[in-house]
């Protein structure tokens, strides 16, 4: 394993891409080849970690334990009130009912749990195994919601449907189905959703507080720290600001076909990123509310004024350092290219679970000359790639993080299990916070490529 | 925090679980073929089973993990996954070339009924594998047993697949099947073994693969690992311990019945009574004498418990795991006057409750054990009859937190801390640190509860 030629499959070759190498041509979204060390996951999972967050549901995953366990309360979406979310329900699906069908079982689960938890809504995840046994989910939800007098809605997640990617349409598909249920009255004029946040680490509060201070209403939070009954008025907002790549644009779109309302595609990472989405959403509402845009300007100003010199600080020190990066959606890796760029590092490898075409367009334009450019990942290509590119610190998330270590080479969560909010003015702050902590830290000097490199000197 | 959805009254639930107390079999069949030295596990099924796996061994035991999966499509998942683990096993072998694959199924591939066998066969006839390697396989349906059942059968696959019977029983060696338990665990045993001056073949062996040190480089294949050869010649050994009925009993009783290596099966060498019953047997089954080195690690176990057991005494405990676990947990609280009254594994098997009952008959309090339980089950009951201390995974630790109880990480997953990565909880060395680990939190607890004039120095 001394280049990285030699860890790629072949038939991969067209899903990695040298900035440089004219020209651009980018093979992706496609299956992945059938025993490769993906990091992808399934439909089921993209649907879950989309839904789980709506805090007062109930969220039933009719299918063998495994999806249930593995999914519990793993991805740290905070809720300032219910947690519902937090526990984990499962039909914990046997044998019998592999051969017999299931579909009294859930029957009976949902009863008992909408009796007991009184939950606004009931989402019920299809597994796998559900997709093949035919369990009528349609008909059991639509006979509980009657009886109960809540939405029970199915979501098609079978796992092997696909990808996350199709996992989010399912979720955005039942999401679609609570919007438009409830009255509208009272809402502003000057209002968003915002979706596609999860309130990991309490992000969406500081997203919420700098719309406040621009005097923007926000009707629902889709789906971190999310509620029923606001998703369920979402169709009275002006305007849908949508973060994050593919998890909830086909929502927007929905609700933009249906209720006529706009979507805007947003980052909250980064500087440039995070002041452009304010600035968006005043421009949208320029006409409502004139004095708005001034009101975005001086949130931005007031941020910037404590968060520059904070970074120039770090960017002191961090000055082409090399970084890595390895994410879910392309979305977050154009703004964390640029995070990088903020505080003077450069972006050596960049690469993605889900991108499309497009998004990897978008990430030729905006990287240097030489850096690499993946699709669908494993971690032999990855780990020579990093050691290759000999890499100060690596973002990705929780498959990716033991193999940086395992080659002595500092990490960054920018997933599930970050635990420092990471998006909005503060966010950017405590990311090159944590790059800094972590890349200057003194512990790497023990790692075997640095104490073979300070012999050799 | 789940506080407030858990109410104290129970009913009686059919068909629901809450908070489950198990996960599915795959997981534990991919943990056990990580115990072959150059073995990629693979999981024939959809991407997000392998995905999840790797995600939880890897939040486990903060180690990379390797697996590889057939990709199900929906085309797949109607024509049956054929063309994908021919494919897969093709790849594999060419680009990432390790000794062995093996295969586990997944709830998909069992109900559309892949037949594995049939499929790798196909896979040799084409020649895609190589001279000299090896694919085994298991049946781990997810909708059958638990994580306990699925490491259970890959065990067995191994023996099934790659054990070798000799022409007569000579060898000196002693077969030992730890059982579902962790890395460090295993180098305890071969610690313990070693020390008896015994020779033995240990399989699966997951140390120095899920707890190797840092080297700077990322390898597929750590170097731990019972290797091909040594689970071959376990057909040639004179006898087979093995530890933890549920997990390693099947195994054992297959090598018996295909090479004729007779088995004595244990339950899991956890506390001092466990720990000497594996001694003994160890002792009688090579000839040999124990040496004064393990005299004397038992005699600081019993001196841990001796001295500190007005801390032990009458102190109730709730306990969740696995059953191999449980019940010598059980047995070895029971043993120092701990009173275990809430007993719940998620794992099936009526087994279990008869056997917990057998072991906690003699305390004097209503004791409540449950197979095929949950956490909320578990919580349900600390609500209506209190404890002084809980015992079990990191999920464990919502009800810790609502309940003020203080809490030992035991099980698995452990996501939150270190400990059990490096730290063994077999033999009397694993006594010991049990121990400590429980009088830390019952005294730190004492500590944090006692009013000033009551806060000692000396405990």
């Amino acid at each position: 394993m001394e280049t990285g030629a030699q860890t790629i499959f072949k038939e991969r070759e067209g899903q990695i891409h040298r900035k440089g190498e004219e020209p651009f041509e980018m093979t992706c979204n496609r299956d992945s080849l059938a025993g490769a060390v993906s990091q992808r996951a399934c439909v089921f999972c993209g649907s879950r970690v989309v839904l789980y967050p709506i805090a007062d549901a109930l969220h039933l995953v009719h299918g063998p334990i495994g999806c249930a366990a593995y999914t519990w309360d793993i991805r740290g979406a905070l809720s300032s009130g219910p947690e519902l979310h937090r526990l984990s329900f499962s039909t914990d699906l046997q044998e019998k009912d592999v051969i017999f069908g299931a579909e009294t079982k859930l029957y009976s689960a949902l009863t008992e749990l909408i009796d007991r938890h009184k939950p606004n809504a009931a989402f019920v995840y299809s597994t796998c195994i559900v997709g093949i046994i035919g369990d009528d989910l349609e008909a059991v939800c639509k006979r509980v919601s009657e009886e109960k007098g809540i939405p029970v809605i199915p979501v098609q997640s079978e796992g092997f449907k696909g990808s996350k990617r199709e996992g989010y349409n399912a979720a955005c598909r039942a999401m679609f189905r609570l919007v438009g249920m409830r009255e509208t009255t009272g809402i502003s004029p000057v209002s968003i959703n915002i979706l596609g946040d999860f309130n990991l680490a309490g992000e969406i509060w500081i997203i919420r507080d700098y719309f406040k201070k621009m005097g923007v209403e926000v009707v629902a939070n889709i789906t971190g720290d999310g509620r029923v009954a606001d998703i369920q008025r979402a169709h009275g907002a002006g305007l849908n600001v949508v973060q994050c790549s593919g998890a909830t644009v086909d929502l927007a779109k929905m609700m933009q076909e249906a209720y006529g309302i706009p979507y805007i595609q947003v980052s909250y990472f980064g500087v440039e990123d995070m002041a452009e989405a304010l600035y968006s959403v005043a421009k949208h509402f320029e006409d409502k509310d004139p004095d708005i845009l001034r009101k975005a300007q001086e949130v931005v100003r007031e941020e910037l004024s404590v968060l520059y010199p904070k970074l120039q600080e770090f960017r002191k020190d961090l000055e082409g350092k090399k970084a890595a990066i390895y994410v879910g959606g392309a979305f977050k890796a154009f703004s964390l290219v640029k995070a990088f760029r903020l505080i003077g590092m450069k972006v050596v490898l960049v690469g993605s679970q889900t991108g499309t075409e497009e998004d990897y367009r978008e990430l030729y334009e905006i990287t240097d000359e030489g850096t690499i450019i993946v699709d669908d990942s494993n971690p032999l290509e990855l780990s020579s790639f990093l050691q290759e590119q000999d890499v100060d610190i690596f973002v990705g998330g929780v498959k990716e993080r033991p193999i940086a270590y395992k080659l002595g080479v500092g990490f960054c969560d920018h997933n599930h299990e970050r635990k420092e909010p990471l998006e909005g003015f503060v966010g950017m702050l405590n990311f090159a916070q944590e790059v800094y902590n972590t890349v200057m830290s003194p512990v790497w000097r023990f790692a075997p490529r640095k104490v073979k490199r300070a012999r050799e000197v | 925090m789940l506080l407030r959805h858990t109410p104290e009254e129970i009913v009686e639930r059919q068909a629901l679980m809450i908070n489950p107390a198990k996960t599915c079999q795959p997981i534990g069949a991919m943990y056990a073929a990580l115990g072959i030295h150059g073995c990629l596990p693979h999981s024939h099924g959809s991407q997000g089973c392998c995905a999840y796996h790797r995600s939880t061994l890897t939040r486990h035991y903060k180690e990379p993990v390797m697996a590889g999966t057939s990709s199900f499509t929906e085309g797949a998942s109607v024509f049956g996954g054929q063309a994908n683990l021919l494919q897969a096993i093709d790849n594999i072998f060419t680009i990432y070339e390790p000794e062995v694959i093996a295969v586990h199924t997944t709830c998909l591939s069992e109900t559309i009924g892949d037949d594995i066998p049939q499929i790798v066969s196909k896979a040799r006839d084409e020649g895609k594998v190589p001279e000299g390697k090896h694919v085994i396989h298991a049946n781990t349906p997810s909708y059958v047993g638990s994580h306990v059942t699925g490491f259970s059968n890959m065990v067995k696959g191994m023996v099934d697949y790659l054990a070798e019977d000799g022409v007569e029983h000579k060898a000196r060696t002693i077969n030992i099947l730890p059982g579902y338990v962790e890395p460090a665990d295993i180098q305890e045993i071969k610690r313990l073994v070693k020390e008896l001056g015994i020779d033995s073949i240990v399989f699966p062996d997951t140390s120095y693969v899920l707890n190797g040190p840092q080297t700077g480089k990322f390898s597929m294949f750590p170097e731990g690992g019972a290797t091909v050869e040594d689970i071959r010649r376990s057909g040639r050994s004179m006898g087979t311990i093995a530890l933890g009925p549920l997990a390693s009993g099947a195994a054992a009783r297959a090598l018996d019945a295909k090479c004729k290596v007779p088995c004595e099966i244990l339950d899991l060498p956890i506390g001092l009574n466990k720990t000497d019953e594996f001694i003994n047997v160890l002792r009688k089954a090579a000839g040999v004498t124990v040496p004064d080195s393990i005299t004397i690690e038992r005699g600081q176990l019993l001196d841990v418990i001796t001295d500190e057991q007005q801390y032990f005494y009458q102190k109730k405990v709730a306990l969740v795991g696995d059953p191999d676990q449980l019940i010598s947990l059980t047995e070895f609280l029971v043993s120092i006057d701990m009173w275990p009254i809430h007993i719940v594994t998620g794992t099936p098997g009526k087994k279990f409750e008869k056997r917990i009952a057998e072991i906690t008959k003699d305390i004097p309090h209503k004791v409540n054990v449950r197979q095929a339980g949950d956490m909320f089950l578990l919580h349900q009951w600390i609500k209506n009859d209190p404890v002084d201390l809980l015992i079990g995974n990191t999920y464990g630790k919502y009800i810790a937190r609502d309940e003020d109880i203080p809490f030992v990480r035991f099980g698995f997953p452990i996501l939150d801390r270190i400990g059990h990565i490096y730290f063994p909880t077999v033999g009397y060395k694993g006594g010991m640190r049990l121990l400590e680990k429980i009088l830390d939190v019952l005294l730190d607890r004492k500590d944090r509860d006692s009013p000033e004039e009551s806060f000692e120095l000396v405990m």
